[in-house]
């Protein structure tokens, strides 16, 4: 019992296999709170498999998923996962696109999910100032009222961050958050996600290790549905198992 | 609260529609009633009733686009919820009738007793009061929609699967409502109605009154769904079309929030039947057909789903033109109906309602000739293509086709 308490998110022992193959194999993963934890891997690694056990789009065949330590995800549905306060950020951006930039946070703001109370909400004067809020950090304050369809990619990404704050989950798992994005934008989603990570537990994959680096953290190597390495970034990219199956000659 | 979301609906457009709607009520009984027949402005009984029917037709547009054009679900079958309206009305029209009938029984409408029946089946009782009725008009279609939808969408079917079985749900109907021993009446369904709340069914004043009712209820309608199409909830729903899995990793419970739709859009439904029926005199098990419920479907995909106005301009021109083709050239009716369904889906993606948009859009541009965009590069041309090029999506919420 002692393994898991204190933890945000504890995987142990988690296997999934699709049509025989094994995307998940004997996967180990412990977040602490308030901590960010950098995945990397080849593509196939299973790092989005990985997401999709965590927030119940898929159920593991073996092993344990706990949040905050007792909960167990396994047993919950994508909605129920979704309330206890575990955000997800897609690969690809998954903005409401017939939505305005406002709606997009609004839906997303951490509020009362059922039927009749998303149907009579009115939004307080509290809901006004922390969407506008978040627009500030995102920087979307000047589109606010635009379709988010007309969004470029980047500012897409920025939107979905947003709606990620919006819900202001305990743990966040980001996917892949600076594709398609510039340098500069880039380096201020590092230091956007650092200071989230002061406050909750953040799960970031990703490929460009100069972001990887700049977010500071301790970083996974998965190949093959299992950990490969663990460490600093320095220490992980150094493993020599881990240049020859990832990082390359 | 509840006036916060009264005041929501009541927007720009929709207190128009709801203001010229509850004008019609008043304006047409008018004309039909105070204006003798032959002087100019007077309008004929028989058009009242006609107009009454294709109002019904556009309650149910309305229900369907609550579902299809705003929360994605393209359901084959909502002419089972319209029909099961239209049945509780005429059970108790049939009660009506009393000793009036053919056989003269106090109780037993002519059919039962026909069919040797010698007492009224257990779900006739309490049919004779109109409250009673009218209860089972919104409690029937939307005990069906919930118990259908509930299983249905916990089930997570959803598509061109979903629409499959709400086909095979009112074919279903069909032929359940085709056997006598159903107890309605068989293939002859009901008809031969005499009263309603104590007046003639057949009265001007009467036709005039639920033409009215009619022209009301569609108004009370038309808020309804601003009501819920405007609040966060429409937004969901809204989303839920666009992105299902999206909004559940939002938290939203996807299946509870289709259920919502779908039971009250089939209440609407239910609602519309019954107003149908005493203004038509005959509900009978035709009206279950899937093809009355794929025409509904071209009725709202004509107007422009995903808007409020749209169904309901798409079932009054359809049956208009309807009406005028099965009176001046019956036999070419079905090939226009499905030339329009194909033309409307090339050309009009956004029914006759985006049409009007495209062309204020036209307008707009030529007023301002500096602003126009540059020539599409071949990658923008491939979006347009695929009808995902952001810049042609137009300022209403946009419908992509069901999967």
């Amino acid at each position: 019992m002692s393994a898991h308490t204190d933890t945000m998110l504890y995987l142990d022992g988690v296997s999934v296999a699709f049509d025989g193959f094994k995307a998940i194999n004997n996967l180990a993963i412990i977040v602490k709170p308030a901590e960010m934890l950098a995945i990397i891997g080849p593509n196939g690694a299973g790092k989005t498999t990985m997401m999709d056990i965590i927030t119940g789009k898929t159920r593991p065949d073996a092993g344990q998923v706990l949040f905050d330590g007792r909960t167990d995800l396994t047993r919950l549905d994508e909605a129920a996962i979704a309330n206890l306060g575990i955000g997800r950020k897609f690969q690809k951006p998954a903005v409401f696109e017939s939505h305005t930039v406002w709606d997009n946070l609004e839906m997303a703001l951490k509020k009362p999910r059922g039927i009749f109370s998303t149907l009579f909400y009115t939004a307080s004067d509290d809901d006004v100032a922390r969407i506008t809020e978040i627009l500030e950090t995102v920087r979307l304050i000047a589109r606010k009222d635009e379709f988010a369809a007309n969004l470029s990619h980047g500012q897409k990404q920025w939107l979905e961050i947003g709606m990620l704050l919006a819900q202001d989950p305990k743990l966040l798992l980001v996917d892949e958050p600076v594709a398609g994005m510039t340098d500069s934008e880039t380096e201020e989603t590092a230091k956007l996600l650092r200071e989230i990570s002061k406050t909750r537990s953040v799960v970031v994959v990703e490929h460009d290790m100069s972001f990887v680096r700049d977010l500071g953290s301790r970083v996974v190597c998965l190949a093959e549905g299992s950990v490969l390495a663990e460490g600093s970034l320095d220490q992980v990219s150094a493993n020599p198992v881990v240049i020859e199956r990832y990082l390359g000659r | 609260m509840l006036t916060q979301a009264l005041f929501r609906a009541l927007d720009k457009k929709a207190i128009w529609v709801i203001a010229i709607f509850l004008a019609v009520a008043v304006l047409v009984p008018m004309a039909n009633l105070l204006i003798p027949p032959g002087q100019f402005g007077h309008v004929p009984t028989y058009l009242v009733s006609l107009m009454g029917k294709y109002l019904a037709y556009a309650i149910l547009a309305l229900a369907l686009d609550l579902v299809w054009g705003y929360c994605g679900i393209l359901s084959l079958g909502h002419g089972a919820f319209f029909a099961l309206g239209g049945y509780a009305m005429g059970m108790y029209l049939m009660r009506q009738i009393g000793t009036r009938g053919v056989y003269g029984h106090p109780v037993l409408p002519d059919f039962m007793v026909f069919l040797n029946y010698s007492e009224l089946p257990w779900f006739w009782l309490g049919m004779d009061n109109f409250w009673f009725a009218m209860l089972m008009v919104v409690f029937v279609p939307g005990l069906l929609a919930f118990v259908f939808g509930f299983f249905a969408f916990r089930s997570r079917v959803t598509g061109v699967y979903l629409s499959i079985i709400t086909q095979a749900m009112t074919f279903a109907l069909l032929l359940a409502f085709f056997r006598n021993d159903m107890g309605f009446g068989g293939n002859n369904g009901l008809t031969d109605f005499k009263d309603i709340l104590g007046v003639s069914v057949q009265a001007q004043s009467t036709r005039a009154t639920l033409f009215a009712a009619t022209a009301i209820a569609l108004a009370l309608s038309v808020l309804v769904c601003s009501m819920i199409v405007n609040s966060k909830l429409g937004k969901v729903m809204v989303a839920v079309r666009d992105a299902e899995s999206r909004t559940r990793f939002l938290g939203y419970r996807v299946e509870y929030v289709k259920l919502f739709a779908f039971t009250v859009s089939a209440i609407m439904a239910g609602i519309a039947g019954a107003l149908y029926v005493p203004q038509v005199g005959i509900i009978n098990p035709s009206e279950f057909d899937p093809a009355n419920s794929i025409e509904v479907v071209i009725w709202t995909a004509v107007g422009g789903r995903g808007t409020l106005i749209g169904p309901i301009i798409g079932a009054i021109v359809v049956n208009l033109g309807k009406s005028w083709f099965t009176t001046t050239l019956p036999e070419l009716w079905l090939f226009a109906l499905g030339a329009l369904f194909v033309f409307t889906t090339l050309f009009l993606p956004k029914g006759i309602v985006g049409l009007w948009h495209q062309a204020r859009d036209r307008m707009r541009r030529r007023t301002e000739p500096e602003e126009r965009p540059e020539p599409p590069t071949p990658a923008q041309s491939a979006d347009i293509e695929r009808g995902e090029d952001p810049a042609s999506f137009g300022h209403e919420a946009q419908p992509k086709p069901a999967e």
